[in-house]
């Protein structure tokens, strides 16, 4: 038998079992496997690495890609190079947390259980509304639930989506759509942000939700009053896609009268790790606690009276409601949740409000260089850490030459909106120094000339 | 653990204490009131808490003292696969160049990323016996989702517009009924026979033109093998249905049974149960999900291809059932499966299996004599014990899962599958000693002795852990889902 350093058993053990159970070899408890099926041989897959010829090889891999340590990003679009307090990693590196399992014992399980409890409480206060849940798997596909809630509840099956919510969400939330049968029409961006003429006009009392993004994916403020107000006169659900480190300045969309507020809690804390695992949150008004997907952390009493912590109303759920269930997700991004509380307790209530407003701040500070500098900035208006500019020359080209300065450049929105060929959506957070913006400024300005 | 009520980090803030080291604000720094309009900007601030460095790590190490995990002792969770978390997947997936990638650079900078992804597909499409395989969905719920939409979209293409109706044991996880409901199918229940297997029979008579698939775990949830699974896949293959295999339980059978041999057209994996992406307290999961040769223009979108040497998105897949998740998949977690399947190797994998099987066998045989054991032949990974003869003398499962609390141990998963009476479902893994099950093993023979001499000591359980039973009803009759000061 194989030696490996994960693998206890020895010789003699297998030996005492085999014994134990009656019967002579391993191969004779695989005897209910139909020859006619029966694998035959090892996989052809490379052969095991030792521990340090296999740290030594993916060292190497890991050393072909451009990461943000080494290059100063530019580059958001939905995840975002921010500070990260290192001792959010030194939390969810101890191993209580990372490897346990959905607390289904709640004695054994209060820490994981306590703490996700805490960011619910967290979501809550940032997003202003009544209840959270444990997470989702990320932003794209909390928003697509928050849709289908919408539909469930009202019983209506069409969605309203601005275009100006992330491309890759709007094209998950179509995907969910289609499972159920829920038709999704675009409503269309004027001058960056929802088109509130063409809101009026596409809606009716057949609509079960309205989606927008706040701040939007051209990195603008949505005017959420004035949206909220045609939404609702018609009955349907208000849902708000929302970067939850921008509510640490911005007014939270709970105080504006949305019914649910979804988004990825990745700013805080969660690397950006090619796209995940993130962090989905959800959160909803009081009278949708029943109708939320995914797991809920609620407190209550022990027989002795003390303080602790369950999963609860659980009747939504898969494992309880099998086909009749809200959803059909059963995990949620525990350890991720954890890195986001951790990362919100230490900016605490100060901190996340000056990482947003110096978010703005450097933004604003970078849109103005580009400006003085010729370059066009399109969709002009309130926004928070991302703005739209028109290239001087071809995205492909500047985006190198940026690169050989070690620049990674923002996001080509000629992939996604194809009236905007050529034009780059930049982000700047606050980790971007005073010296990258000028570089960045420096040679966009070079091209311009 | 310790018995102190741990404060909620909210308790714990003091005005004017700060845990945080943002970057000095280098550039001129305008107000925001000169930035945005007046009613954009928030008045009240969101109450987190306010506590330094020192706070903040005492208060989560004092959680993580009231938390079990695999690192602090036996987890014979079923249907869970609470293996060892190996340390080195933990440091390669924190390597810069995998943690600090955008998913949103140009391909040529991400190339090491990509051909981790394309070489981890390649492998699965080995171990699984499918055709290609896509890293993009979430968990194994979001794969099971996946894997539907595209068998949906398979029918639809090919006339099979009235197949609206997804088959499921009796025995299935309640995930699978549910995903089934999110792909827009109507859900049908197969019955079990006497030896814990799909019956056929039944199958045969709920099969028809309206199957659009039958969802099946091999070996199923009691651990069993299904050994008529080629006639299985030849009935619902006849009638126009096709095959889904949840990976849920592949830890059984790699090396042993591929379900691409099997007869299979759709699997998907859980790689953090089977390949050891740690479950951290409930996810992030990773769910990969593998096709047949027919269904590969049904791939969600985009899709990872290999030309000239470079890799790249391909996101020109005409009959694509679309985006299921922004961005790529969990690479994270996709990394740490790859960093285990590279440590394991062919011959790693093979013992894996043959270990997890073992142990498995070894518990139930020792088991027997004290609980009722429902299906007498040989298990798989896993196995379930009925807690019937325990019910009669007035101890349930949850007593006696609530009983090995007290000994160290997590419970087994209990009151699963629905079709096991007082049932424990009991999964020991392949990194297990022979000494750890032994002593696990002497805890069920103690609360087995305990249940005829001593009952009270198992109904009153747990008597050892920082808090007792926990009042459920209450929870969810008056729900506080948030700390309110």
């Amino acid at each position: 038998m194989t030696k490996h350093r994960y693998l206890p058993m020895t010789d003699q053990d297998q030996k005492e079992m085999l014994d134990a159970i009656g019967v002579s070899t391993i191969d004779e408890l695989f005897s209910d496997i139909p020859k006619s099926v029966r694998f035959q041989g090892e996989y052809k897959i490379k052969p095991a690495k030792s521990e340090p010829a296999l740290i030594k090889e993916l060292t190497k891999l890991a050393g072909k890609n451009a990461d943000a340590k080494r290059y100063a990003s530019f580059l958001g679009a939905g995840v975002y190079d921010h500070y990260q307090p290192i001792i959010v990693d030194h939390v969810i590196s101890r191993s209580e947390f990372y490897t346990a399992y959905t607390p289904y014992q709640p004695e054994i399980s209060q820490g994981e259980l306590q703490a996700i409890f805490e960011f619910q409480t967290m979501i809550c206060e940032l997003t202003g509304m009544d209840v959270a849940n444990s997470s989702m798997y990320d932003g794209g596909t909390a928003l697509a639930e928050a849709a289908m809630l919408s539909s469930g509840h009202t019983k209506r099956k069409k969605i309203l989506i601005s275009s100006t919510v992330h491309p890759e969400s709007r094209d998950v939330v179509t995907s969910y759509a289609k499972g159920q049968r829920v038709e999704v029409v675009e409503i269309p961006h004027h001058d960056g942000v929802t088109d509130l003429a063409a809101l009026q006009e596409l809606i009716s009392d057949d609509i079960a939700g309205v989606v927008v993004q706040y701040p939007n994916f051209f990195g603008r403020i949505e005017p959420l009053k004035d949206i909220e107000k045609i939404v609702h006169e018609q009955k349907a659900m208000f849902i708000v896609s929302s970067n939850p480190l921008a509510l640490g300045a911005l007014t939270p969309p709970g105080k504006l009268g949305a019914d649910i507020v979804t988004g990825d809690a990745q700013p805080f804390g969660i690397p950006a790790a090619f796209g995940g695992p993130h962090c989905g949150y959800f959160a909803v008004t009081n009278k949708l606690m029943r109708k939320v997907p995914g797991r809920l952390v609620g407190q209550t009493v022990d027989e002795d009276g003390k303080r602790g912590f369950v999963l609860t109303l659980q009747a939504r759920e898969q494992h309880i409601r099998r086909d009749k269930a809200t959803s059909n997700i059963c995990s949620n991004q525990a350890l991720n949740a954890l890195a986001a509380s951790v990362a919100m307790t230490a900016l605490g209530k100060k901190g996340v409000k000056e990482m947003a407003v110096q978010n703005i701040q450097k933004a604003h500070y970078a849109k103005k260089a580009l400006q003085a500098k010729g370059i066009e900035v399109v969709f002009e208006g309130p926004s928070f850490n991302e703005f739209v500019i028109k290239l001087p020359a071809s995205y492909r080209e500047i985006n190198d030459r940026l690169f050989a300065k070690d620049i990674i450049g923002g996001y080509h929105l000629g992939l996604t909106y194809p009236e905007l060929q050529d034009h780059m959506l930049v982000a700047v957070t606050e980790l971007r120094t005073k010296e990258e913006i000028a570089a960045f400024v420096q040679e966009l300005g070079d091209s311009h000339e | 653990m310790n018995n102190q009520d741990q404060p909620l980090v909210f308790e714990m803030s003091t005005e004017g204490r700060i845990g945080y080291s943002l970057p000095e604000m280098d550039v001129e720094a305008i107000t925001l009131k000169e930035l945005l309009p007046a009613d954009y900007i928030r008045i009240e601030e969101a109450e987190l808490p306010e506590v330094s460095e020192l706070d903040i790590m005492r208060h989560y190490t004092a959680l993580s003292h009231r938390n079990h995990g695999v690192d602090s002792g036996f987890y014979p969770l079923g249907s869970c696969t609470m293996k060892y978390n190996p340390k080195i997947n933990e440091n390669v997936a924190r390597f810069s160049g995998f943690a600090h990638i955008h998913p949103l650079q140009d391909a040529s900078t991400v190339q090491g990323a990509l051909e981790l992804m394309y070489d981890l597909q390649e492998h699965l499409v080995e171990i699984t016996g499918m055709d290609q395989v896509t890293l993009q969905p979430a968990a194994g719920a979001h794969g099971e989702w996946t894997g539907l939409m595209m068998i949906r979209a398979y029918h639809e293409a090919n006339g099979g517009t009235k197949r609206t109706k997804v088959i499921v044991p009796d025995s299935a996880h309640g995930t699978n009924p549910a995903s089934a409901t999110v792909a827009g199918f109507e859900t049908i229940t197969v019955k079990s026979d006497e030896f814990g297997l799909v019956d056929l029979e039944d199958l045969k008579r709920v099969v028809g033109d309206d199957t659009a698939a039958l969802m099946l775990t091999n070996p199923n949830t009691l651990g069993l093998f299904e050994e008529n699974i080629l006639e299985m896949a030849k009935v619902v293959h006849d009638a126009g249905g096709k095959l889904y295999y949840d990976g849920a339980n592949l830890n059984a059978v790699l090396s042993k049974a591929r379900p691409g041999d099997m007869g299979f057209d759709v699997v998907h994996l859980n790689l953090h149960k089977t390949f050891t992406g740690p479950h951290g307290g409930g996810g992030p999961g990773s769910g990969p999900v593998g096709v047949k040769q027919d269904l590969i223009p049904y791939l969600p979108k985009p899709v990872l291809v290999k030309k000239d040497g470079q890799y790249m998105f391909e996101n020109d897949v005409p009959q694509s059932i679309g985006r299921v998740k922004p961005f790529y998949g969990n690479f994270g977690i996709n990394v740490r499966a790859y960093t285990y399947i590279r440590s394991m190797g062919p011959d790693g994998l093979k013992a894996v299996t043959e270990n997890a099987v073992l142990n498995a066998n070894y518990m139930m045989r020792r088991l027997a004599e004290y609980y009722d054991l429902p299906y007498d032949k040989h298990c798989k990974h896993e196995f379930v014990l009925s807690g019937r003869r325990q019910k009669k003398l007035g101890v349930r499962t949850l007593d006696i899962a609530k009983r090995l609390l007290d000994f160290g141990y997590h419970p087994p998963t209990i009151y699963f599958p629905l079709n096991v009476e007082e049932c424990m479902m009991i999964e020991p893994t392949e990194t297990e000693s022979k000494e750890t099950l032994d002593s696990f093993i002497e805890a069920m023979i103690q609360i087995a002795k305990e249940t005829e001499e001593n009952p009270e000591i198992v109904q009153e359980a747990p008597h050892t852990t920082v808090i007792k039973r926990l009042d459920e009803t209450l929870a969810a009759r008056k729900p506080i889902l948030r700390y309110q000061s």
